[in-house]
């Protein structure tokens, strides 16, 4: 409880922060700053471990031949459900293929529907609500409830209602979940915005004459970029979640394609015999979601939530 | 709240219109003909003759122009009609009528679950002096709203029903088969509620008015419980008024993993068949459950909060 009676900290903890350059480094240099970096990479274990997590999964997804020289495809027969052992560490499944192969191959789809939503939803909703915000009035008022609409609608629902509308496979699930996301970055986008927008500077360039579009794209949005682009980081752990889900409920990649979601669905018909089929995927997909999250808690402010 | 009220159901009424027609314009305008995607069914689209989709279109009066066709479908909506289905031919209303009370009952087990099961982790995990007890409390909802779903209940069914052999795995009889799913459904739920509400506990435990209380010789318990946690009670409130939402939602998953018949099942065979008025239906379902909660969570704040009801009364009156 001694936090409490401490006056409240300002993201003291970042290596950047002037505050905590003085005691650190008594004097100017540069290997202090490489010894900051230390101290707060292994003052945070857990912060550590989910960046190492997160670059594995995305060498995994680009260079999977790095990690696993056996071909998701193709099946052993006479190596069908064999257990977690030394030679198949996450075990085979029904047709004798090696799972962590497929795990590993699967990365690449499943991270790349979810940078694609992500991406949809970045996109669109950063244009959404830099016009709203800065146009303001009547295009703010309709872009705003078209918003409230979006959010309105549970999430997983409104990707199934698009889903429904665009047909099934990879990238449609990818636009689905992209579109559900709009609506939060168009409203923290805006909020930025408007902030920004009063700004002397802006102002400064409006007097100057500079057009419209040249003031929002020069000026507004490179000052208002930080805060979408954080909640984008926020955001990946959920799509990611998602994204496996509509996978898992069959609408994403077909059958002989590895893909996290789906590999979890295959092994359910092997439940009894097989745990590692379903359990192992699915650890894969929750411990990368949980090292997106831990990221992005680190990115939104580490001092204000830690403990 | 009187004076709001009528404000808030025009509200509640324009969202509900506006995602009526935000998904019949998601379904029926999108590029990819409405038509041919319900006769094949999800099937293969080219095995269907012209004569059927043109004797469909008709029965639906998809030849008719769009704004005529969105004027009908909105009147028959009004008066509570929400199509037919492509499949069964059953109203959309009636099939939604049917799974509804599962999963109500599964929503209602869940949040029964979720909000004391996260409430009980945020107050502990800000409470403790214990470090070790304090790190471990405040780690577990992350984990919570990280795993899967699908994953969770699979893990559960493997555990519980099939190695230990204690409660059913599938189907939806009796109250024992309610227990698994809403254990699945409660754990990311709980995890939302314990993050929130242990964020807005700190915040609230930072207040100059805590340290009053403590000032004036309140013990730890009390300042907790009767200054911190009345004050940090809103923001956890507006999030489980979201999560009512988002175990519909869940229920799709969680009804597909435990084969439970429901309104996720429902959603779940109208996608794969792509039965779009039934997709709609529930689109709309979703919308009325968010406005529905909402209007509770509003009505609830100011019971919370006195100083939001002490806002709205008009100063003349009083």
């Amino acid at each position: 409880m001694t936090e409490l009676t401490t006056p409240p900290r300002t993201r003291a903890a970042t290596p950047e922060d002037p505050a905590t350059a003085k005691p650190a480094a008594p004097r100017p240099g540069t290997p202090s700053r490489a010894r900051r970096a230390l101290a707060f990479w292994l003052g945070r274990p857990g912060l550590l471990l989910s960046a190492a997590l997160l670059a594995l999964v995305l060498l995994a997804a680009l260079f999977p031949a790095l990690l696993t020289s056996r071909d998701p495809l193709a099946g052993i027969p006479g190596e069908r459900l064999l257990p977690p052992g030394a030679d198949h560490p996450f075990g085979t499944d029904q047709l004798g293929r090696d799972l962590y192969a497929r795990v590993v191959h699967g990365s690449a789809l499943t991270l790349r529907a979810t940078g694609l939503a992500v991406a949809v939803g970045l996109v669109a909703g950063s244009l959404v609500g830099l016009l709203a915000g800065y146009l303001g009035g009547r295009a703010d008022d309709a872009l705003m409830r078209l918003a409230d609409v979006l959010l309105a609608v549970p999430g997983l629902l409104l990707s199934l209602a698009l889903v429904t509308a665009l047909g099934f496979g990879t990238v449609e699930v990818a636009v689905a979940v992209g579109v559900t996301s709009v609506a939060m970055f168009a409203r923290i986008m805006r909020t930025e915005v408007q902030r920004v927008a009063r700004t002397p500077y802006v102002e400064a360039a409006r007097a100057a004459g500079v057009r419209w579009y040249t003031v929002l794209l020069r000026h507004v949005l490179p000052n208002a970029a930080a805060p979408v682009l954080v909640y984008a980081a926020v955001d990946f752990g959920a799509v990611v979640l998602q994204v496996s889900s509509l996978s898992f409920l069959g609408y994403g990649a077909r059958p002989p394609q590895p893909e996290w979601g789906a590999l979890v669905a295959s092994g359910r018909d092997y439940l009894a015999p097989a745990w590692w089929l379903t359990t192992l995927p699915g650890l894969t997909i929750a411990a990368t979601v949980l090292a997106a999250n831990r990221i992005a808690r680190a990115l939104d402010g580490e001092a204000r939530e830690t403990p | 709240m009187k004076r709001r009220l009528p404000r808030t159901l025009a509200q509640a009424l324009f969202v509900l219109w506006a995602a009526y027609t935000v998904s019949f314009a998601v379904l029926y305008l999108l590029p990819g003909d409405p038509v041919t995607i319900m006769a094949a069914g999800g099937g293969d689209a080219s095995s269907v003759s012209p004569e059927q989709i043109a004797e469909l279109r008709a029965r639906y009066g998809l030849d008719r122009p769009v704004p005529e066709q969105y004027a009908t479908a909105l009147w028959n909506a009004v008066r509570g009609d929400l199509g037919t289905s492509v499949h069964g031919g059953q109203p959309v209303t009636r099939l939604i009528a049917d799974a509804l009370p599962a999963t109500l009952q599964l929503a209602g087990a869940t949040l029964l679950l979720a909000l004391p099961l996260g409430g009980a982790v945020a107050l502990l995990g800000t409470y403790t002096r214990r470090r070790w007890l304090r790190q471990l409390l405040l780690s577990l909802p992350a984990a919570g709203v990280s795993a899967p779903t699908f994953w969770v209940g699979l893990l559960l069914v493997q555990l519980v029903s099939f190695r230990w052999g204690l409660l059913p795995a599938f189907g939806n009889d009796g109250w024992s088969s309610l227990v698994l799913p809403s254990v699945t459904l409660a754990l990311p739920a709980a995890g939302l509620v314990a993050q929130v509400f242990a964020k807005s506990l700190r915040t609230a435990l930072a207040e100059p008015y805590i340290d009053t209380a403590r000032a004036k010789g309140a013990g730890r318990a009390r300042v907790h419980l009767r200054h911190a946690a009345r004050n940090a009670l809103a923001p956890p409130l507006t999030v489980a008024g979201v999560l009512t939402g988002g175990v519909l939602a869940g229920s799709v998953v969680v009804e597909t993993v435990f084969a439970r018949t429901g309104v996720g099942r429902l959603t779940a065979t109208a996608v794969t068949t792509q039965d779009i008025p039934v997709v709609q239906g529930l689109v709309v379902l979703g919308a009325c459950v968010y406005v529905t909660t909402h209007l509770v969570v509003d009505l609830l704040h100011p019971l919370l909060d006195p100083r939001i009801a002490a806002t709205e009364r008009p100063a003349v009156t009083t």
